[in-house]
């Protein structure tokens, strides 16, 4: 008895009120994840990998500046200057002797190689062009509508400046790059676009039916995926009548590069609605006499959204690759119009590697974009799937 | 065995039916044919055409019935070896295509040997480091071979590799052994020219290897069978080798489908800067002038080859996994 008191009053008991469902309640911090959208938990596990991040904005810096190209190009598309031909491109610099100037470039000094007849273009260490910002320049009409000469660098008209080079007519490499940029990287989105739709489409259709309509569509995905891709292209570009007008190629070839894209995304949503059409919700909806269409678009479609958009950002490297090869054969588009991939066609011959290297330069935004576009879809691609 | 085999061959027949109505319907699209252009071409070099001679030209190949009849007699010629007459070179395909296919073999092989070496221990590596700097380096390394276009990788090679190395530029042998036959000498010529090709290939396709290669053997060194060895005292490369790599052989086996367009396209463009006297150049000239015979049958060779090469990476996934034999389905 009296151990047993003695041993009441060692025990320490906590007079503090107790709730037994305290292991239960969140934290703040964890309820933020529990109650998070899914939409959220994305945007969390995205922002996770970092370089994924940075890839996008990379990118989205890209997409302005193709906006702004009139903007920030030098000089027009079409200005040349037969004085400097195949002139190299010119190095900014800070300081001359020593002294602190601000951002300049040495003028060219030409020399006829008598032995080869080639134009030899030297920096001349003695005369100095400033650079000058925001300054008027060639005009142009911005977005084809506001008439506009400011450019954000320039240079003034007898002494022009090639920060990137010139080509054989003596246009700024610069300036054909950035509106270079607006067909090479939006064909891409819009192949992307009816690669999309064709996939989500006819991998629809074959997933949700099954039977027979699976069955044309494997076979049909199938052949389309045995044939080699280039000479498939090559002759969708052949059928395209050489007295188009630029924006009808530009069309031409995205719908080519979507017609022969979609496989793999359709591929993809069949896979999907096979497993998903035996759900019990989709069974309630078909209850309930929804139609097929709207069964496919508003119930499943929607719940794997987030990974055909991922795999579709893989895949818009190649489109734009693809671009590039047909252009480069000449296929695709041609000058006038300017593309990456117009500009490389120029860099066709080993003359080019070997004299003027700097026709090359258009392909390093080309690598540039891919791998950010393979980055961030790899990015995407994780968020996809927060849960995992 | 048998039983699977004869069920994949069988499987090949409705693919390439439908493939070689693809292709005709392909190359039937654009307008005009190539008498048409043949005659624009003589008007232009200010000769005189003789209607008549044209529109016997016409009924002669047959130009004047339905397109499904056409349709009729080139597959069915096809399938007897005959594959139709290229109007441009006034020789039958076969014989124009010839060489030319056998050193688009020669070339998509090599290439496809070398993706292997490359991305094997690559991807070995990484797996077994992941998220470690050569992880990280080697997986960017893949992906600037993929990002870099291959037309113009093709051209600074050749460049380095004649200001290097000597190398004659362009073509597949040296211009002495052109028409030469066979022989040594013209194989180690051939040697000589062919790691640029090979190379530039390979080296778009190794990525996306690379990354398959990793994510596969990832997935197999998380499973518990691989702790149990390690816990029993396995030796890390035996633990490695024996089971989880055999394992992951599988997927590569059955990737021989589709690493074959993919190479073979790529063969394409290079063979056309380079001047190889592959099947690309053919190809697109063909394309251009309508000669529609030798275009289609190129197309359909082509689209054989990559079929053929599925059916061996059956057969082979068959002979490896017992349970793809019993179910007769590949998953990819």
């Amino acid at each position: 008895m009296n151990a047993k008191q003695k041993s009441n009053a060692d025990h320490y008991v906590n007079p503090a009120p107790f709730d037994p469902r305290s292991i239960e309640k969140l934290t703040p911090d964890q309820e933020a994840v529990y109650l998070a959208s899914q939409t959220k938990l994305m945007w969390w596990k995205f922002k996770r990998h970092k370089l994924a991040v940075f890839c996008g904005i990379f990118l989205l810096l890209m997409y302005l500046m193709a906006a702004f190209a009139e903007f920030l190009a030098p000089y027009n598309l079409e200005s040349r200057n037969s004085k400097y031909i195949y002139a190299p491109p010119q190095s900014i610099n800070l300081f001359h002797e020593g002294e602190f100037i601000g951002p300049f470039v040495y003028d060219y000094k030409k020399e006829l190689d008598l032995e080869t007849l080639q134009r030899v273009y030297k920096p001349d260490e003695t005369k100095l062009i400033k650079l000058e910002f925001f300054c008027s320049g060639d005009e142009y009409l911005f977005w084809g509508f506001y008439p506009a000469d400011n450019h954000l660098i320039c240079a003034n008209i007898d002494q022009p400046v090639f920060l990137l080079g010139a080509d054989r007519l003596g246009r700024d490499l610069l300036s054909r790059i950035l509106y270079g940029s607006r067909i090479s990287l939006t064909i891409g989105l819009v192949g992307i676009m009816i690669s999309f739709v064709l996939g989500i489409t006819i991998g629809g259709l074959a997933g949700y039916y099954g039977g027979w309509v699976d069955l044309v569509v494997q076979r049909l995905i199938e052949v389309i995926q045995s044939l080699p891709t280039l000479p498939l292209w090559l002759v969708l570009a052949a059928i395209m009548p050489a007295n188009w007008s630029p924006i009808l190629i530009y069309f031409g070839i995205t719908v080519i590069l979507g017609l022969i894209d979609w496989t793999g995304l359709a591929r993809a949503v069949r896979s999907k609605l096979l497993a998903l059409r035996e759900e019990d919700y989709v069974l309630a909806a078909r209850m309930m006499g929804a139609s097929p269409a709207r069964i496919i678009g508003l119930h499943l479609v929607p719940g794997f959204m987030s990974h055909l958009i991922a795999s579709a950002t893989i895949t818009i490297p190649t489109m734009i690759l693809g671009e590039t090869a047909l252009s480069f054969l000449g296929l695709g588009l041609r000058s006038p119009t300017v593309s990456w991939g117009v500009l490389l066609n120029e860099a066709q011959n080993i003359q080019v590697v070997a004299l003027t290297p700097w026709l090359i330069l258009p392909v390093v935004p080309v690598i540039l974009v891919i791998l950010a576009f393979n980055f961030f879809g790899d990015g995407l691609r994780d968020a996809a799937d927060p849960y995992g | 065995m048998l039983g699977y085999i004869l069920k994949r061959i069988l499987y090949m027949v409705p693919t390439l039916v439908l493939t070689s109505m693809l292709v005709f319907f392909l190359i039937e699209l654009p307008p005009g044919d190539y008498f048409e252009t043949y005659v624009n071409e003589l008007i232009a070099a200010g000769e005189t055409v003789d209607p008549r001679q044209i529109e016997f030209l016409r009924q002669e190949y047959g130009f004047d019935r339905p397109v499904w009849e056409r349709y009729v007699i080139w597959a069915t010629g096809m399938l007897q070896g005959d594959f139709g007459y290229s109007f441009e070179y006034e020789l039958p395909v076969r014989e124009v295509i010839g060489d030319r296919l056998i050193f688009t073999i020669i070339v998509t092989f090599f290439t496809i040997i070398f993706t292997w070496l490359i991305a094997f221990p690559i991807g070995i590596y990484s797996a077994t480091h992941q998220y470690s700097w050569g992880d990280y380096g080697l997986t960017f390394l893949g992906l600037l071979g993929l990002a870099t276009p291959n037309f113009l990788l093709a051209l600074i090679m050749m460049y380095l590799a004649n200001q290097w190395f000597g190398t004659a530029i362009g073509g597949l042998v040296d211009p002495q052994y052109v028409d030469q036959p066979l022989s040594w000498a013209k194989f180690l010529s051939v040697m000589e020219h062919l790691w640029i090709p090979v190379i530039v290939i390979g080296t778009s396709g190794t990525a996306a290897m690379i990354r398959r290669v990793r994510a596969n053997l990832l997935d197999e060194l998380r499973k518990p069978y691989v702790t149990t060895a390690r816990a029993k005292g396995v030796p890390e490369t035996k633990g490695l080798m024996k089971y989880p790599f055999r394992m992951s052989l599988n997927f590569f086996i059955a990737d021989i489908g589709s690493i074959l367009p993919q190479v073979i396209s790529g063969a394409e463009i290079v063979a056309i800067v380079l001047s190889l006297e592959t099947t690309g150049p053919l190809l697109i000239q063909a394309l251009q002038s309508q000669d529609m015979y030798l275009a289609g049958s190129f197309l359909m060779l082509l689209a054989f080859l990559t079929v053929i090469g599925v059916l061996i990476s059956d057969i082979a996934l068959g002979f490896l996994d017992p349970r793809i034999r019993l179910q007769g389905g590949v998953s990819r």
